[in-house]
């Protein structure tokens, strides 16, 4: 409610005859909640609703097609923390694949759609087709990239590899069947069919950087990697961090392309935690387990936020004074 | 039947690639009209004359009525609908087809909220799950009713219906894998017979090489090995499961020759290495290997696709012959057993529908009533050709949960073996302590 005592604080300067402090102060109190309130309505059942649920059902053996759920307490967390079970198993090892999923296409889907944003950023013909290039795939849906891509890198029917023996190169890579071979597979086209969005989010915040700086920098004789290291990155600073969180967890949320282009395999590498979830309380019908697998994603995701942000923090002051 | 289809078809249609369903996606009414060879017999009047003579005379009613038959099946499921409701003044039937994998997730919950259909459609391998939520009703006393004896079917199908000495299902078909051949390889390699055990196989995929079929016998590591598996580990004298759903018992010597014999294969070279997902069968229809192992659901596809192919029972690898079966079985909801009239109008659909499966066949399946075998729709079908193998078939325990296990575990094992990650013994003895995991907690979920 911070927001509405300096509101009101300020209202004194509003125009005479307008409605005395005590009418004001009731107005000013409900009017955000009700524009808030459609959203927030929203947001209540189809996100923190579900979140408490999740929570109460974690602690049950919950089989949403049986009559009885009965109370288990913790021990659906305890098999998933204690090794040796089948559980702690699947699920860490489905944590693990997240996790190299993640650690190599969050650095690949910043740097890459930053050259590109600053190429798109350059005046030269054709840079609306470019720019449209490069977003296009993004607006197709994770089940048709799945599938095309699936034929496309088939190991003995597939194009890829068909081209790749034309021009002198292995032309049986089992690009969907074995590792390292896979990673490269998925992330690569995680990469291609999501870098334009991170690159229109990095096009629109480089267009936010004035080119007065620009300018003053070349007239105090800076080349252009001294503009970039100077002048463009920490302008980009903040939309560099929110583009890290987003796709941070994005990358941590995949589950359609290794469902779709390698079923988890080969064997259960590329089963991530999503896809853990997703067959345990869906196939499975172990919703308790599924439910406590979620909780302990997010309780890693929030540690990996936090530490982010406080990674940006303690870089803060420098990013001030840049500005 | 079972794994794949519990697999979330997530997002869109054009996941379910490597189910069958979508390999009989393409095949619409056109290709039903066109199979229908012999349909123009044993239409619905002369088998209207069988034992069952009964009517509904209750007031009007509407039956919900849900099945997976997404595929080329659909149109003749469709037909056969039809021509009930045609038939029945008072009876509408309301038709709902709805994926298998969907179909499995949806069913228990729309029953439980009271939102279920009256009457369906469901694989063998999941009536003891679905009975033991007890979304279905036992149907012993209308098998008395409406006459349906264990004689009128398949011996086979008839006792896996069976859950806790209640029959929960009505057998409307058979249907198998088969061995699919290219007859134009075949012709080349100068193979006159299909081969029928390990040798001559062997025999076969030597000559088709010589002829110039480097690869002729791709293997999957994924749908449809493990039904591959299954076929082979009971050709040796094995069991996949402990009859009472206790444990997994894949890892058993049968189970270790089943696995070692696919991947052998690629060892030999008839297969390539680290085949892809629905590679085999592509490959198959593009003269890119000579034989695969396959549902015989794929006889619509492979009619649509204008393939020149030969189909036999799958050769017997092990002592004995036997390979893999599914079933869809009619069931009716406790819903619908909670009303007189809804229950004797689905009593009446189910009888009806069994007694006229004859042009069941035309979907390329088997009709598992033994009169419906007798309808030219059937005998001329090229599914025939597995009919004196019928005893052979073999299906999953009737247990609650056991389909469930076998994604998340022997997939995973068969897959891991044949892309040679593991040896097939390491890999079915892990994956058989997690499946024997997963049934116990089954055992107690479902029994408690």
């Amino acid at each position: 409610m911070a927001a509405t005592s300096t509101s009101t604080a300020k209202r004194p300067e509003a125009p005479p005859g307008a409605p005395g402090p005590r009418e004001t102060r009731r107005r000013v109190n409900w009017l955000p909640w009700l524009f808030l309130a459609p959203y927030l309505l929203l947001f209540g059942s189809f996100v923190l609703l579900p979140i408490a649920l999740g929570l109460w059902i974690s602690l049950h053996s919950w089989d949403f097609t049986l009559p009885g759920k009965p109370f288990v307490g913790l021990r659906n967390y305890s098999e998933l923390l204690t090794p040796g079970t089948g559980e702690f198993e699947r699920f860490w090892n489905a944590m693990q694949a997240t996790g190299i999923f993640t650690a190599i296409s969050v650095p690949l889907l910043i740097v890459i759609p930053l050259a590109v944003a600053l190429v798109m950023n350059q005046r030269f013909r054709g840079r609306n087709l470019f720019r449209a290039l490069f977003f296009a795939p993004y607006v197709l849906g994770v089940a048709v990239v799945g599938v095309v891509w699936r034929f496309l890198l088939d190991a003995n029917i597939g194009v890829v590899n068909y081209l790749a023996g034309l021009v002198g190169l292995p032309d049986s890579t089992p690009w969907l069947t074995s590792i390292p071979e896979t990673w490269i597979a998925l992330i690569g086209v995680t990469v291609w069919w999501t870098l334009g969005f991170n690159a229109v989010i990095f096009l629109a915040g480089l267009q936010d950087i004035s080119n007065d700086l620009y300018e003053a920098a070349k007239m105090d004789g800076a080349g252009a990697w001294v503009r970039f290291r100077h002048v463009t990155l920490p302008g980009l600073r903040p939309v560099v961090l929110f583009v890290v969180m987003i796709t941070v967890i994005a990358s941590a949320n995949m589950f359609g392309q290794s469902w779709i282009m390698t079923r988890g395999g080969p064997g259960q590498e590329t089963r991530t935690a999503i896809y853990y979830i997703v067959d345990t309380g869906l196939n499975q019908r172990a919703m308790g387990e599924a439910a406590a697998a979620s909780w302990l994603l997010t309780l890693v995701l929030m540690l990996t936020s936090a530490l982010l942000f406080a990674f940006a923090r303690e870089r803060g002051p420098e990013k001030g004074a840049d500005r | 039947m079972s794994t794949p289809f519990h697999r979330p078809a997530s997002a869109g249609l054009t996941i379910p690639l490597n189910r069958r369903n979508f390999l009989l996606l393409g095949s619409t009414a056109a290709l039903v009209t066109g199979c229908g060879g012999g349909s123009g017999v044993g239409g619905p009047q002369e088998d209207a004359g069988g034992e069952f003579t009964g009517t509904y005379d209750g007031p009007p009613i509407t039956l919900d009525y849900w099945n997976g038959f997404t595929g080329g099946d659909g149109p003749t499921m469709l037909a056969m609908t039809k021509e009930f409701a045609d038939a029945q003044k008072n009876i509408d039937i309301k038709n709902t087809t709805i994926q298998w994998a969907d179909f499995y997730q949806k069913l228990p919950a729309a029953a439980q909220a009271g939102k279920g259909p009256a009457v369906g459609v469901m694989h063998l391998d999941q009536v003891a799950s679905n009975a033991a939520r007890g979304i279905l009703v036992p149907l012993d006393d209308i098998a008395d009713e409406i006459g349906l004896a264990e004689e009128d079917f398949l011996a086979p199908v008839w006792s896996p219906g069976i859950y806790n000495e209640k029959r929960y299902g009505i057998p409307l078909d058979v249907h198998s894998l088969a061995m699919y051949w290219n007859k134009e390889h075949f012709d080349k390699a100068g193979i006159d017979e299909p081969p029928t055990d390990a040798a001559s196989f062997d025999e076969a995929c030597k000559k088709l090489q010589a002829a110039g079929y480097k690869t002729p016998f791709w293997m999957p590591n994924r749908w449809p090995s493990h039904l591959m598996f299954f076929s082979l580990i009971w050709q040796h004298g094995g069991e996949p499961f402990a009859d009472d759903g206790s444990e997994a018992t894949f890892g058993s010597e049968a189970g270790v020759a089943a696995l070692t014999w696919m991947r052998e294969q690629v060892d030999k070279g008839y297969s390539p290495e680290n085949v892809d997902i629905d590679a085999q069968y592509l490959a198959f229809k593009n003269g890119e290997n000579s034989i695969t192992w396959d549902g015989i659901w794929q006889i619509n596809d492979l009619k649509e696709a204008d393939m020149d192919y030969g189909m036999a029972p799958i050769p017997t690898i092990g002592e004995q012959p036997a390979v893999w079966a599914n079933s869809h079985h009619f069931f009716m909801t406790s819903q619908a057993a909670e009303d007189k009239d809804m229950s004797d109008a689905s009593k009446l659909f189910i009888s009806e529908l069994s007694q006229n499966s004859g042009r069941w066949a035309e979907a390329a399946m088997i009709p598992a009533r033994n009169s419906a075998r007798e309808d030219a729709s059937y005998t001329d079908s090229p599914q025939a050709a597995l009919d004196d193998q019928l005893e052979n078939f073999r299906f999953l325990p009737s247990v609650p949960g056991v389909a469930d296990t076998i994604a998340p575990t022997l997939e995973v094992a068969v897959n891991e073996a044949i892309l040679g990650k593991a040896s097939p013994q390491e890999a079915l003895e892990k994956y058989q302590a997690e499946a024997t995991e997963l049934m116990q907690e089954n055992l107690e979920k479902f029994g408690g």
